[in-house]
Formats: structure tokens, C-alpha cells, sequence
């Protein structure tokens, strides 16, 4: 086994799926020779050839509709939006029709295509690359929205994202894309990790910290502070924001009876939203204090105050002394 | 593309001679000049950002180098009231129309100075002051503005044309084809000045598009597009100022596609070497903008040695004395995380705002700013 970054396990999962699925095609701008802005797809092209792997002109609608094509006619298709940012010329492509081609064909046309996109910030890329627009997919029935946190789950959901029967809109968080301190052990073959389940990244007792992506390391961190303090921060990875692991997030909830929800993405409207309705109305009696929401500004994504934009760990140890002294 | 030749429009030969047959623009010593010296400042502003971004005192850089006679040569050929929608390398035409050295600077280091106030990414210009609008990184996204202002300057009775500024790459948005298919349907007054540097990142220009030329994309929408040597400033300068005649008269949009080469990388992050081939690049630096106008400007006495050093230590003292001044700014207040979200901040934004100070003045300030822009 070799020890991957989440860009390597990209690279990786993208390698062993279209080793096993000759229907595997990779394709978006820059993906080619340069393999990908960010080298999701190094070497890639060269391992499997032009007719596999290859540039597209710079046009997401385009991408996004020719991969609904591609699937229609029974290849996988694998489509790169280089940053999130600019997947929204894709918007009508994904709203529209991806998501609605089983649905409006009473199941006779599917779409299984995976549309990998880096998203958030901290890569000094101002208000048009640093986006967490996740919340705007969760909201439209029959896509999937997988966003992974760890080399490991990275190249084990994809594989499952390419083998699955559903389009799944897969986020990746480039900010961590290459953190050494990330960096483990992933098997060489195909594995899977199942779209729709929810990991314990720590488990804890005193309150539940829900968070996904690039959010993951930074409540981590939060957890070893608080523990210095004696306080027990259980971090649970969503994973998958669509369909959400709702055992997960109501058992951990009732388990330790607080929760604070951690995202990058503005407050209003966002996943944390949600989250907080879910356990208002399943497990309101198990709650010993508000549910608390550590976010991104309601604001555009800024450039040079970027770090005071996206939550850090002394933002989230904010919540927890709030929430204790609840 | 089809491997027919194209009929590049041309005044000056590859040693700056003029062609034979070929109208020189009359245009005199001193727009000849300032000219020469737009050209000049852009290369060196974009040398000394290099040199900062290098030194990781400034975080990204996409330059010019190379496509000076096609920034300038169509810049210079707008009037003042004219507006420019830009893309990612017209900074110079900026500073050209009278943008502050200062306030460019400003942008790439991302202080008080950068009227965006450090919320746009390095090397996204906008000078308000001389029409210069603000631009998205979304590409392709100006067009339809572009034809809007124009369509808007008609129904104002206002005599101004619009320049849209786009890339190759550019071509293929979604937005292309709508700006285009509106300015012809309307007569908008807007001059869609397309660089095809010959690159979208690592996507060459013969791989974005198959028509023939970028130029002969025009006439499908109904209005005329040529294509021009994008090296040569007085073709670029005369190609462009007879769009911009057409559209002023009501006559209609048109397309002015300028063949050119990006020399670097797309930006400060990208390695040109893993997809294009040294010696293509070498091929075109043999064609290099600058030396072919200086060429030029010699051989008529407008220009020598001395004039020419002349110009060359002003600007760098000028862009120096920017750049000094820009090392010791201020940063920028947290208050502009919350401001000009909306024409005033909300309630509900001032408290987010007044949360983060509560939580800053409890655990202290890190600040270090910290991460690099991949492209
Ligand atoms: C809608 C959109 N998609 C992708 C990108 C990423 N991107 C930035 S610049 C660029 C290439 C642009 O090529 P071109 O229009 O030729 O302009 P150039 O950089 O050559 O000046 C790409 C793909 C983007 N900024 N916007
Ligand atoms: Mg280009």
C-alpha cells in the first residue's frame, strides 16, 4: 500500500477505475497533457490515450451536457469543472436535466455521471475560486453530493460514485488536497466506500461536531483543545450531504445531547440549516442546549481576509465554550 | 482549424518595415509614442510582479508578455468615454487610459490601495475613473455586459462604443454565443476584441476552436470579423479603430481576432513545459511585439538609444516608487469582509461582523496569511 494525499488518492481512484471499466472516460479543461490544474489527472492521458482521457473547449455547459450524452449512451463518464466555482454555465446542464433524465423518463434513461470539482478556500484565490456551493445541489432531488475528507474515503467513494447508478456531484477540498499530515495508506485495488454513510473521525461524549471536507482537520483540531479542557468533541464526517446519513447525525446528536455544525460555505441557507431542522424535529428531547452553527460569512468569498472568512479552530472552540456555558 | 492560410492583417514586417500597399494609420510621433511606452510599462510591470510574486510577496500573476501590441495596439484605438470590458491581461490598457500605478500594484498586493479591496483575485483590474469595468474570473462572462452598456449607450443617444475583451478560450463559453447573437440582432456599438494567444491554460487555440479563423466566427452571426496579425501594433491599432468607426456610425458590432502568443506560463503557478514545445515558443519569441515596434519608431527617427533609455528608467522609477509605496500600505480593515455586500451593511451582517471581532479580541490574531493560487 502507498501512502496518498487526497489529490494523489484522486489520481489514484481515477487510474484504477478506468483499469477495471474500459466504459470509464475522463475528460474536462487542462485534463490532458497538463493533467489537471491541480494533477487529479497527471499521467493519466498518457496511461490510457487521447480517446480516454482528453480536453474539452472551455465550456462547462458543454462538459456536463456531453457527459449526460456519454451516459446515455452507456459509458462512464468521469467530467472535471476545474473549480467549483465555474460550474455554474453547468447549472441547467445538472438542475435540469441530470438529475431529472431517470426521474422524467419514468427510469428508462440514466445518467451515472460523476462530476469531480475542487471547492473551497484557502488557496488565496479570491471570490471566483474558493467557493463551497454544496448547499445548491443538495437542494435538487436525484443528484447525490459526496464530498470526502481523507485520502482513503477520497479514492473509496469516487469508486463507488463511478460504479454507482446515480449522478453524483463530488466535491473535492483542494485546500487539503496536498497536506502532508493527511497523507495515509490506501490500497492499490478497488475498494468502496458506500455514498450515504457517515464516519466517526473521533468519537467523543460531551458535544457532536458535524462537519465535512476541509472542515474535518479544523474540528479535529478543535477537539485536541477542548480536551485539554476536559471537554469531549465527538467529529462526525458527513461524507455525503445528499442523501445524508440521518442515523448517523441523530445518533451521534442523542449521544452526547449538543451539537454545533461546522461549514465553510455561508450560514444562511447552508447545510448547517438543515442538520439543525433534522435534529429539532427528531431529537429535540435529547438536546441539553441550542444547536450552534460555526460558518462562512453571508457575504461573497474574499481574497486577502480569507482566513478570517472561513472557520477556524478557534472559531469552533468558541462554540464549544458557548455551548458550555449554556 | 483548416490548414488554408489566413489572411493576417498586416502593416509592419517581421523587422517593423512597413508593407508595401499597406495603409500606416496616421497617427503621428506622439500617439506613435505613447504608445510604444504603454507597451513598454506593461512588460515591465509585468517583469517586476514576477519578481515580487517570486519573492512571495505577492500571491499570483498572469501576464502580458508578448501580447503587448495586441493590449495596446486595440486599447489606444478607444476613446476616453469609451468603456472596456476586460479579461485576465489587459492591465496595461488600464494603466494605459490613466489607471494609478499605485492602485495596480495595490490589486496585486491586495491592500488598501486595491480599490476591489482584496476581494478579487491578483491581476483583476478595474479602474472606474477611465471606464475600465470590473471583471469576473468567470470567463466569457463580460460579453453579454458588454453588449448590454452598448445597447444602453443607443437607447441613451450616447455616441460610445464597448470594447469586449476575450480569449480564445473564451470563444467557447456559452456567453460568447449569446453576446455575439445579441450585438448583431441589436446594431449594439461594441467591438469584440478577441486575443487568441494561442493558449486556454494548456488547451492550444487550434484545439478550442475548428472554424478557420477566429475572425471568420463573426460572419455566422451576422457581422464582419477579421483577423490580424497580433504582433504588429499599427495592424492591431488600425484593424480595431475601423470596428470601432463602423460601430460608432450605428453600423453594427464586429469581431477583431489578433493572432498572438503567450510567452509564459498561463499564470505564475502553471508549467508551460509539461504541454507545449520550447522550440514554438522560441519560434515566437523571434516575433516579439516590442522590438519589432521599436524597430519601427527607429528607422524613423521618432525613437533612438537615448529617447529610448530615457523612457525605460522613468518607468521603472515610476512603477518602483509604486511598488515601495505598496510594501509599507496598510492592510485591509475586517470591515470589508461585510461591506458593499449590499448598499449598506445589513443588521444581520454587522453582527456577523461584530461576532468575529468578539472572537479575534478573545484568542488573539494569527493573521499569517498563508496558502498559494495554483493557477
Ligand atoms: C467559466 C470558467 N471556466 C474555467 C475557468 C478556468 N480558466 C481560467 S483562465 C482559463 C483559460 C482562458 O483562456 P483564454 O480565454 O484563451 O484566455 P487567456 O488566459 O489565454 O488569456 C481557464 C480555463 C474560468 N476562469 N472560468
Ligand atoms: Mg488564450
Amino acid at each position: 500500500m502507498a501512502k496518498l494525499t487526497i489529490i494523489s488518492a484522486v489520481n489514484d481512484a481515477i487510474r484504477t477505475a478506468m483499469k477495471h471499466d474500459p466504459r470509464v472516460v475522463v475528460f474536462g479543461e487542462d485534463v490532458g497533457k497538463k493533467g489537471g490544474v491541480f494533477g487529479a489527472t497527471d499521467k493519466i492521458q498518457q496511461e490510457f490515450g487521447e480517446a480516454r482521457c482528453f480536453d474539452t473547449p472551455l465550456t462547462e455547459d458543454g462538459i456536463v451536457g456531453a457527459a449526460i450524452g456519454m451516459a446515455l449512451n452507456v459509458l462512464r463518464p468521469i467530467a472535471e469543472i476545474q473549480f467549483q466555482d465555474f460550474i455554474y454555465p453547468a447549472f441547467d446542464q445538472i438542475v435540469s436535466e441530470l438529475s431529472k433524465f431517470r426521474y422524467r423518463s419514468g427510469g428508462q434513461y440514466t445518467c451515472p455521471v460523476v462530476v469531480r470539482t475542487p471547492y473551497g478556500g484557502g488557496i488565496r484565490g479570491g471570490l471566483y475560486h474558493s467557493q463551497s456551493g454544496e448547499a445548491f445541489f443538495c437542494h435538487i432531488p436525484g443528484l447525490q453530493v459526496v464530498i470526502p475528507s481523507t485520502p482513503y474515503d477520497t479514492k473509496g467513494l469516487l469508486l463507488s460514485a463511478v460504479r454507482g447508478a446515480d449522478p453524483v456531484i463530488f466535491m473535492e477540498p483542494k485546500r487539503i488536497y496536498r497536506d502532508p499530515s493527511l497523507a495515509e495508506e490506501v490500497p492499490e485495488e478497488w475498494y468502496e466506500v458506500p455514498i450515504g454513510k457517515a464516519r466517526i473521525a473521533r468519537e467523543g461524549s460531551t458535544i457532536s461536531v458535524i462537519c465535512y471536507g476541509a472542515m474535518v482537520p479544523v474540528c479535529l483540531q478543535a477537539a485536541i483543545e477542548a480536551e485539554k479542557r476536559g471537554i469531549s468533541l465527538e467529529i462526525v464526517d458527513l461524507r455525503t450531504l445528499l442523501p445524508l446519513d440521518e442515523d448517523a447525525v441523530l445518533a451521534s446528536a442523542r449521544k452526547t445531547g449538543r451539537v454545533i455544525v461546522v461549514h465553510e460555505a455561508p450560514k444562511y441557507c447552508g447545510l448547517g440549516a438543515e442538520i439543525s431542522a433534522l435534529i429539532a424535529e427528531e431529537a429535540v428531547d435529547s438536546l441539553e442546549g441550542p444547536i450552534l452553527r460555526v460558518a462562512g460569512f453571508d457575504t461573497p468569498f474574499p481574497n486577502a481576509l480569507e482566513n478570517y472568512y472561513m472557520p477556524d479552530a478557534r472559531r469552533v472552540t468558541d462554540a464549544v465554550d458557548r455551548m458550555m456555558a449554556f | 482549424m483548416t490548414t488554408n492560410p489566413i489572411d493576417y492583417k498586416r502593416v509592419l514586417d517581421a523587422d517593423g518595415a512597413p508593407v508595401a500597399g499597406e495603409t500606416v494609420p496616421a497617427i503621428g510621433r506622439d500617439l506613435s509614442l505613447r504608445m510604444y511606452r504603454g507597451m513598454c510599462e506593461t512588460r515591465m510591470l509585468d517583469g517586476k510582479m514576477l519578481i515580487l510574486q517570486r519573492q512571495g510577496r505577492i500571491g499570483f500573476v498572469g501576464t502580458a508578455i508578448g501580447l503587448e501590441a495586441a493590449t495596446i495596439g486595440s486599447g489606444a484605438a478607444f476613446d476616453a468615454k469609451d468603456w472596456i470590458f476586460p479579461a485576465l491581461r489587459e492591465g496595461g490598457v488600464a494603466v494605459y487610459r490613466g489607471m494609478p500605478l499605485l492602485e495596480y500594484v495595490g490589486q496585486m498586493f491586495l491592500n488598501i490601495y486595491d480599490t476591489s479591496k482584496g476581494r478579487q483575485m491578483n491581476n483583476h483590474f478595474q479602474h472606474a475613473a477611465s471606464n475600465f469595468v470590473s471583471w469576473s474570473s468567470c470567463i466569457g462572462t463580460q460579453l453579454p455586459h458588454a453588449v448590454g452598456a452598448a445597447h444602453a449607450a443607443r437607447i441613451k443617444n450616447e455616441n460610445t462604443v464597448m470594447c469586449a475583451y476575450l480569449g480564445d478560450g473564451a470563444t467557447s463559453s456559452p456567453e460568447f454565443h449569446s453576446a455575439m447573437t445579441m450585438a448583431a440582432v441589436w446594431k449594439a456599438p461594441v467591438v469584440f476584441v478577441c486575443i487568441d494567444n494561442g493558449w486556454a491554460i494548456s488547451v492550444p487555440s487550434s484545439r478550442q476552436s475548428a472554424a478557420p479563423s477566429y475572425g471568420s466566427k463573426a460572419e455566422a452571426y451576422g457581422m464582419p470579423g477579421v483577423d490580424v496579425d497580433g504582433n504588429d501594433i499599427l495592424a492591431v491599432y488600425r484593424e480595431t479603430l475601423n470596428m470601432i468607426r463602423r460601430a460608432r456610425a450605428g453600423e453594427g458590432p464586429g469581431l477583431v481576432a489578433l493572432k498572438s502568443y503567450r510567452m509564459l506560463g498561463h499564470s505564475s503557478s502553471d508549467d508551460p513545459t509539461k504541454y507545449r514545445d520550447a522550440q514554438e515558443v522560441e519560434m515566437w519569441r523571434r516575433r516579439d511585439p516590442i522590438e519589432r515596434y521599436r524597430k519601427y519608431l527607429l528607422s524613423l527617427g521618432w525613437l533612438d538609444k537615448i529617447s529610448d533609455e530615457k523612457i525605460q528608467k522613468e518607468l521603472e522609477s515610476e512603477i518602483d516608487a509604486a511598488v515601495e509605496a505598496n510594501a509599507n500600505a496598510p492592510r485591509l480593515a475586517l470591515r470589508a469582509l461585510v461591506e458593499d455586500v449590499y448598499s449598506s451593511v445589513t443588521p444581520h451582517l454587522r453582527a456577523q461582523h461584530d461576532e468575529l471581532i468578539r472572537v479575534l479580541e478573545q484568542f488573539g490574531d494569527p493573521a499569517a496569511i498563508e496558502g498559494r493560487f495554483p493557477l
